[in-house]
């Protein structure tokens, strides 16, 4: 069941979050993806863009991607794959205060290494500072890029968007 | 223009993958397009598709009419271009007009692939200049490379809505909001997401009240509306926009199959009325054939299976069964069936079924 907040604003709930996310264990072992893909619509580009098997659509390309995170290595391919732009990698071990999170991020003009930018979450509201470590832009990605950014420990429940400070 | 045993009317996904599906069983079909490019609506996708790799999911739409022109080339499939069809007489012939010239031609089989045409809303000041139309918008944006305005209120939240809005968006024209009268999101809520994330608030159970402005839009008042669509007193407020944007919804471009006497049913799943057609596309006139749009208001990737069905049922029709035939119409319908099966695929289920039901 979808939340009202999902269905009638675009904007992902705490009842709709659990369904995509990683174990604590798993977390704690490396980058893992996190597949925000709540409704059935026919669509399977994760799946066969995977090259561990780790995302699964099935015959009916309607039905729900199922993430068997253990197989996961967090390699960032299936993020500039899917059509929704709705999977982002996450790695929580990236020093004891800071994790990481990898978007797509399809806009003009690109941050650069090294750039602080805004951090945004799910409703576009600014939640923190981050910092670019890395952006990813070669035909692989097929004209959607993609950023990784460094957020407080804690964060990466949450930030999904990021705008660039003028 | 050299005459054809099956003549293609419109270039969009539906009538090109109809020309490679019938070239490929030994057809010579002729296009005909109103546009200098073909590829229809697809030129001007430039999000990444839907649907499985046979659809060429996470390709983005203008490339998907790149490859399809590309393969017709290397078909030596003929197209004319700027070339519509304006008249379907009695005895079989199609008028066609190119270059202030009526050419009639009388092919044996004739695909309707003519797509919709967009849907309209009036309120006080819609015809200001600044009330576009959503596919007006990206026509500016994404083939002649002009941005309609600086800030825009967008109307509608069907997949056309949400798409358009995240273009303009890219190309760094302002959305002020997405408003909806209904109470939840009509288009993929992958696309809702990605907007939301940037800080466009989407506004279920909204309508607009009027566009303000002399010359032209420079605001538009909007309200809540309750479950009767009525709007509720105190929860009107103003958009300072320079642009409004409407996308509610697609009708079927059906006049060459009204004028050509296939039976019509009006069947609101489809988005009004559409031609009754068999499993293989064909009307219930022999030869005549519809598909895309114009049977029914569905996504590109349906378009493009249904066009293909189109193809191989004129091969059928012209050339007689074969078993490699059948089973090529079959892999394409379990496809199409496929696409279909899905919550989003509900309501072209349903039409199509009552359309079946139809046949008088």
């Amino acid at each position: 069941m979808l939340s009202d907040k999902l269905t009638s604003c675009g904007i992902a709930d705490h009842s709709d979050i659990p369904a995509s996310w990683p174990s604590e264990e798993r977390l704690k072992k490396g980058p893992v993806v996190v597949v925000e893909c709540f409704q059935e619509i026919p669509c399977n580009p994760c799946e066969t863009s995977c090259p561990r098997q780790a995302i699964v659509v099935g015959e009916n390309i309607n039905d729900l991607p199922k993430v068997d995170h253990a197989k996961c290595n967090g390699c960032t391919i299936c993020v500039s794959r899917c059509p929704g732009l709705a999977i982002f990698v996450i790695d929580v071990n990236y020093s004891e205060t800071e994790s990481l999170v990898t978007m797509p991020y399809e806009f003009l003009p690109l941050p650069e290494k090294g750039d602080t930018v805004s951090a945004l979450d799910r409703a576009g509201k600014e939640c923190c500072r981050a910092k670019v470590v890395k952006v990813v832009n070669t035909k692989a990605q097929g004209k959607t890029p993609l950023v990784t950014l460094t957020i407080p420990r804690g964060m990466e429940k949450s930030i999904r968007f990021f705008k660039l400070i003028p | 223009m050299t005459n054809t045993n099956f003549l293609i009317i419109g270039g969009g996904p539906a009538g090109l993958m109809a020309a490679l599906s019938s070239s490929e069983f030994g057809l010579d079909p002729l296009i005909i397009d109103e546009n200098q490019t073909i590829g229809g609506q697809l030129i001007k996708q430039t999000h990444m598709f839907f649907g499985s790799k046979a659809e060429r999911a996470g390709t983005r739409g203008f490339e998907i009419g790149m490859e399809l022109e590309q393969e017709i080339g290397k078909r030596n499939i003929k197209i004319e271009r700027q070339a519509s069809a304006v008249g379907y007489y009695p005895d079989g012939t199609l008028a066609v007009l190119q270059n202030e010239k009526v050419t009639p031609l009388k092919p044996k089989a004739v695909l309707v692939a003519t797509g919709a045409s967009e849907n309209f809303v009036s309120f006080p000041g819609s015809d200001l200049p600044g009330v576009y139309g959503a596919g007006a918008v990206q026509t500016l944006m994404n083939v002649y490379g002009i941005k309609p305005g600086r800030s825009v209120l967008m109307v509608g939240s069907g997949n056309i809505g949400l798409i358009v809005s995240y273009q303009l968006m890219q190309a760094g024209v302002q959305v002020k909001a997405i408003i909806e009268g209904l109470p939840k999101i009509g288009g993929y809520l992958v696309h809702a997401s990605k907007i939301a994330r940037a800080g466009v608030p989407i506004l279920t159970r909204h309508t607009i009240l009027k566009a303000l402005g002399g010359d032209q839009v420079s605001g538009a008042v909007i309200s809540k509306i309750d479950d009767k669509w009525q709007t509720i007193e105190g929860t009107q407020q103003t958009l300072e926009v320079d642009t409004i944007c409407l996308a509610v919804g697609l009708s079927p471009l059906t006049e060459i199959l009204w004028q050509a006497g296939c039976q019509m049913n009006y069947i609101p799943e489809l988005g009004g009325q559409v031609a009754w057609h068999d499993d293989l596309m064909m009307t219930t006139m022999p030869g005549i054939f519809t598909a895309g749009d114009v049977t029914g208001i569905e996504e590109a990737s349906t378009a493009m299976l249904e066009g293909e069905l189109a193809g191989l049922g004129a091969v059928k029709f012209l050339k007689g069964d074969s078993k490699a035939l059948q089973s090529r119409i079959n892999d394409t319908a379990c496809r199409l069936a496929a696409l279909r099966a899905g919550p989003f695929g509900q309501k072209a289920r349903e039409g199509k079924c009552k359309l079946a039901e139809c046949r008088r």
